[in-house]
């Protein structure tokens, strides 16, 4: 029986930082994309120091639906734009080699369909300051995702972030 | 390498369909994962059956968030769990079910849904029963599966 779980790409950050994490030529073989990114951020602050996610390098069409949680306190939010902006991570302020972590999960990535995303992901700061979220998105456009671009907005991803990229297949 | 995620059946829906059901589920995995990707006519909770029992012996216990308020639901002693939604818009649900194939302990699974511009929910459903799950209905209580809808399971072997 086939594999239906595959790693595709996977991306280490470098010495210096990269402003973006991307994979360019996404095959069309599979049924789903799922990516798995540890990531840091540049920025001088310590938590939630959000990347933003797109698909085809473009910037329109996109909504989001946030859960997220503190330990101390619950939010809810809506987003939409020019992309999926909630990806919390940690910043330059946060404890030394602490990363937040994300799934997410594309069903049907290259059908017709608006592209439905759901999204999971940690950021901490060394027991002190630690988010959890639960957001589901949409990509209100029907061609199939040949890229994914990871942003560190105006900021770097730093030295060690790293993303996968699985295609799952039900053929 | 062994393979350790595998397809066991997927459903493209060619019509609308009021439910589906994935019968004759092998049980020489540890796990399932179940992925679930489309729109339904009315927007309604998805609800699932386990070996055609409709018998109370379902809970599940949802939280959920819209933007605007959050909040968080528990049914017990129902006929049918619930493990999302499916909306009138492009909505996807991941589900895990463990130990699916033991005939020991009642089964248990945990699952996400959302759609972006409606909501984010995450459940844990309970299905009191020590059988071996080898067959599983997905319906919604009103309306219909639209077509080009797409259920795919997947089996995970520990091994």
């Amino acid at each position: 029986m086939a594999i239906a779980y595959n790693l595709i790409s996977s991306v280490t950050v470098g010495s210096g930082g990269a402003a973006n994490i991307e994979f360019t030529s996404i095959p069309q073989t599979y049924t789903d994309l799922l990516v798995k990114l540890s990531g840091r951020s540049s920025r001088s602050a310590a938590t939630a120091e959000e990347f933003l996610l797109t698909f085809n390098n473009n910037g329109s069409s996109y909504a989001e639906k946030q859960l997220r949680g503190s330990g101390s306190s619950v939010i809810t939010q809506t987003f939409s734009g020019s992309s999926i902006q909630q990806l919390g991570q940690p910043g330059a302020a946060a404890t030394a080699n602490t990363f937040g972590n994300w799934e997410f999960y594309i069903p049907n990535y290259t059908g017709s369909n608006n592209k439905s995303i759901l999204l999971d992901g940690v950021t901490e700061n060394s027991g002190t300051t630690a988010y959890q979220y639960f957001e589901a998105g949409v990509w209100s456009n029907s061609a199939a995702i040949t890229s994914i671009k990871i942003s560190a907005g105006s900021y770097l991803a730093v030295e060690y972030s790293t993303a996968y990229l699985y295609g799952i297949s039900n053929a | 390498m062994t393979a350790t995620y595998e397809k066991i059946a997927t459903n493209t829906l060619g019509s609308s369909q009021s439910s589906i059901t994935f019968s004759s589920i092998t049980s020489s995995y540890t796990d399932l994962v179940i992925i679930i990707d489309g729109v339904s006519s009315t927007g309604a909770e998805l609800f699932v059956r386990f070996n055609s029992d409709s018998s109370s012996n379902y809970s599940f216990m949802q939280f959920y968030a819209d933007g605007s308020s959050f909040g968080t639901d528990i049914r017990n002693n129902q006929t049918e769990g619930r493990i999302g939604s499916i909306r009138t818009v492009q909505n996807s649900v991941i589900c895990n079910i463990f130990n699916y194939a033991n005939t020991t302990t009642f089964k248990t699974a945990t699952s996400r849904d959302g759609a972006g511009t409606v909501i984010t929910n995450t459940f844990t459903a309970l299905w009191r029963s020590t059988s071996a799950i080898n067959a599983i209905q997905f319906f919604p209580p009103t309306g219909t599966f639209n077509s080009g809808m797409v259920f795919t399971i997947y089996g995970i072997k520990a091994e």
